[in-house]
């Protein structure tokens, strides 16, 4: 299919990579599409395991979504299948609510988000974008995604061991982690995810530094390109910290240590017989070092994904480019010293708490910066709104209510009322679902006919995002209204015992009718997804018009990427230059003599 | 396919892509330790009484003057290869791969006398942390030594097809030795005589 697609320009005649004759032969297989070190299949692999697992873990909530909206009642459909130990006659237990709360985070932010965002569009974008030929280390990328597969295979497991997946929530806070069932395997899961990601990220910065085609220096990456440097860094420097903690951990549960369990720990009236002198703070400050770098994981690539599509589809230069490039990688530098803006209600002393609320506060200015120059971008352009464009327009207004609702959680006051609130999940919700999530779909409209050929379809594409957004807006924004009335979160039933809940607790029937919704509104992407792969429209190299240097290769691109050797002559958005014949001068296109 | 500056350096960053490899990986290493290190600092510092003299110093100061003369014969392989003679650069790196099973030997004599006296990491958090720490730099020595006996054994033929690449794999293996061996630099004294 893919010689469909080779056009050759005018005048030039198609030489062949170098190298590219010693080593072609055909490879099997399993080689080609299962172990395969082409970054583009590696890629697809990731961003199809994504998927899959931000659907299972959108499943989950689905399920608990039942539970809120009508407590005690028998879940129908799958209510039956459940067993015992889970849900017995249907209707949940309060452990296996708890099961589903901490694997649906865990599910999304490590087995869905960033798979998807970094492995699947990092993998298959970034290479092509900077002009090579693949990762600079090819095995390791290989591997990476394998050490990833297993991370995933032990957590689903985990729900079929004896006392069911572990159940502390997704950040996992000892004594309760260090002593609750399921715990391990958990533990086992992030060790594989971080050894995958540490093998990912630290290919994705050689690949950057060292494999950029000829003439593409730093200030003409694309935005994305830079996005996911910064996210890179991050991964690579915030994760080992956690795999510090989670092998303390996984001592304190299988060795006997007590390395986050104080002295004199009485657990169901009976002493805990353990050493003690342990501090459990320490897991809360060793987690939230990642887990706050982490948060920036799940934004920057979503954000490099929306500065491509906004720029193409605008026609125009994107605003502010060196701000941007500026802004990423000080918000990348200050993501490590922010931590603690988590912990105000552990009464680790207002010290510490006024430095976390200053560096939370300055954090929130190239977030600022960012968005600004993005809003900016829109400002008298004629915009194309098909559906990728519709997605990252969306992302505007949702990512700004998700950051603007973060800023009293970063004072340490307001969050005395809001701390463990629905509030809370609002707010990061907010950033992560309609925010990322709607990045990452954008990105699936905009790049699919580069991994294809094929264009999705339009229609089909914009009845899922009308019905997305509004049922998303419907589970999230109704939240905020529960947390400041002190609905609290991680509750099973919702909190129905507590009073002050009685005036939101309503809320719950309305957010399950819109997460069913949403759910059912994804079944237009599904099917757009595969039927296109077969009968979408045949697109050529460069279907949007675009100016980056993927768009210079055959859609698909063939092993090794590219027909001729890249070469860059200009920056990454050169829209509507005046003067020229085009509306779009490509980083590829030489300067006319 | 080729893939460029695998064994040449690149000129605007002056490295090969394997060097930075091993210098970003090495730097998640020092995050890893470095959070090790904060939590022993924390957990002493938070404890009402802090045990001295549970580990023998003998041992450990031994085990140091191994693990530096390690570093040197790594060092001294590499230059080996840099002129080119490959016999002596085999038997400094199997000098390395000896002097860091005899580090390993050590540490089981050390870690089986504690289990003996029935004092294992759950009697204390000092030994926990101490069980943690060496156990964690034990799996790195470990690590090196297998990387070590790959490019004595099956390995070692890259040296007649690619003399430059091998060179340079046994300088990053060096680079990680290096580390392997700073890390335990930092764990005697705060171990053992702090």
């Amino acid at each position: 299919m893919a010689d469909l697609h080779v056009t050759t320009p005018a005048g030039a005649h198609p030489t062949h990579a170098p190298g590219e004759h010693e080593v072609h032969h055909e490879l099997g297989f399993w080689q080609k599409y299962v172990f395969s070190q082409d970054h583009k299949v590696i890629g697809i692999q990731y961003a199809l395991t994504g998927l899959l697992f931000l659907l299972f873990g959108f499943g989950l909530m689905m399920v608990m979504r039942w539970q809120l909206a009508y407590p005690g009642k028998p879940i129908p459909l799958i209510g039956a299948w459940l067993g015992q130990d889970r849900a017995p006659m249907g209707i949940m237990l309060p452990e296996f609510y708890n099961q589903l709360g901490a694997m649906h985070g865990t599910i999304m932010v490590f087995l869905g988000v960033v798979p998807l965002a970094v492995g699947g569009f990092g993998n298959f974008v970034m290479p092509l974008q900077i002009g090579a030929p693949d990762m600079a280390f090819p095995k390791v990328n290989m591997m990476s995604y394998w050490v990833y597969f297993l991370g995933g295979v032990t957590m689903l497991a985990s729900f079929f061991q004896r006392g069911g997946a572990a159940q502390s929530g997704w950040t996992s806070y000892p004594p309760l982690a260090d002593i609750a069932p399921g715990q391990t395997m958990w533990l086992i899961g992030m060790i594989f995810l971080i050894t995958s990601s540490l093998l990912g990220s630290l290919n994705f910065i050689v690949t950057i530094v060292q494999l950029r085609a000829k003439g593409l220096s730093y200030m003409r990456l694309p935005f994305f390109v830079w996005a996911q440097f910064v996210t890179a860094f991050l991964l690579l420097l915030a994760f080992p910290p956690l795999e510090a903690a989670g092998v303390l951990q996984l001592m304190d549960r299988l060795a006997g240590t007590s390395f986050f369990l104080p002295s004199g720990l009485v657990v169901s009236g009976k002493a805990l017989p353990v050493a003690g002198q342990g501090n459990p703070l320490l897991w809360q400050h060793l987690f939230w070092f990642l887990a706050h770098p982490e948060v920036y994981v799940l934004i920057l690539p979503a954000m490099g994904i929306v500065a491509e599509i906004l720029a193409n589809n605008t026609r125009k230069p994107l605003w502010g480019y060196k701000a941007l490039v500026y802004s990423v990688t000080f918000l990348g530098f200050m993501s490590f010293i922010v931590w603690a803006h988590h912990m105000f209600m552990t009464g680790m002393g207002t010290t510490m708490s006024a430095f976390f609320q200053t560096t939370t506060m300055i954090i929130s200015i190239p977030s600022v910066v960012i968005l600004t120059a993005f809003l900016l971008s829109l400002w008298g352009a004629s915009m194309r709104f098909n559906t990728p464009m519709l997605f990252a327009l969306a992302f505007l207004p949702m990512f700004a209510i998700g950051g603007l609702t973060g800023l009293p959680l970063g004072l340490a006051p307001p969050d005395i009322h809001l701390h463990d609130t629905y509030y809370v999940i609002g707010h990061f919700h907010y950033v992560v679902a309609p925010g990322t999530i709607f990045a990452l779909f954008a990105g699936v409209y905009y790049w699919f006919p580069k991994a294809t050929g094929r264009k999705m379809n339009e229609t089909l594409g914009v009845l899922h995002f009308i019905g997305s957004f509004i049922c998303i807006n419907l589970v999230f924004f109704p939240m905020f209204m529960e947390g400041l009335a002190g609905m609290n979160r991680r509750m099973y039933d919702g909190g129905a015992q507590y009073a002050h809940n009685a005036g939101v607790l309503h809320w719950n029937v309305l957010q399950g009718y819109a997460s069913w919704g949403l759910g059912l509104f994804q079944i237009f992407f599904i099917i757009n997804f595969f039927m296109s792969m077969k009968w979408g429209t045949a697109v050529d190299k460069n279907p949007w018009n675009a100016t980056t240097l993927e768009w210079s290769a055959p859609s698909p691109p063939g092993h090794g990427n590219f027909l001729t050797e890249p070469i860059v002559y200009r920056g990454p958005y050169e829209y509507s230059v005046p003067g020229a014949v085009k509306d779009f001068t490509p980083q590829f296109e030489p300067e006319k003599a | 396919m080729h893939i460029p500056y695998t064994i040449e350096e690149r000129p605007d960053s002056g490295l090969a892509n394997g060097k930075l490899g091993i210098w970003l990986f090495l730097a998640s290493e020092v995050m890893l330790f470095g959070a090790l290190f904060s939590t022993y600092i924390i957990l002493r510092t938070g404890a009402t009484e802090w045990p001295h003299g549970e580990l023998s110093v003998w041992l450990g100061a031994v085990n140091t003057v191994l693990l530096i003369s390690s570093s040197v014969t790594m060092v001294l392989s590499w230059a080996a290869l840099k002129v080119k003679d490959f016999a002596k650069s085999r038997l400094y790196l199997l000098a390395t791969f000896v002097l860091a099973g005899i580090f390993l030997v050590n540490k089981y004599f050390e870690y089986s006398d504690h289990f003996r006296r029935g004092e294992g990491p759950w009697h204390s958090t000092f030994l926990a942390i101490y069980f943690t720490l060496t156990g964690l730099h034990g799996l790195h020595i470990l690590g090196g030594m297998i990387v070590m006996a790959y490019f004595l054994g099956p390995g070692a033929g890259l040296w007649k097809r690619e003399p430059e690449q091998f060179t340079n794999r046994i300088e990053y293996t060096g680079l990680y030795w290096h580390f392997v061996d700073l890390v335990w630099i930092f764990l005697f004294p705060v171990l053992y005589l702090l």
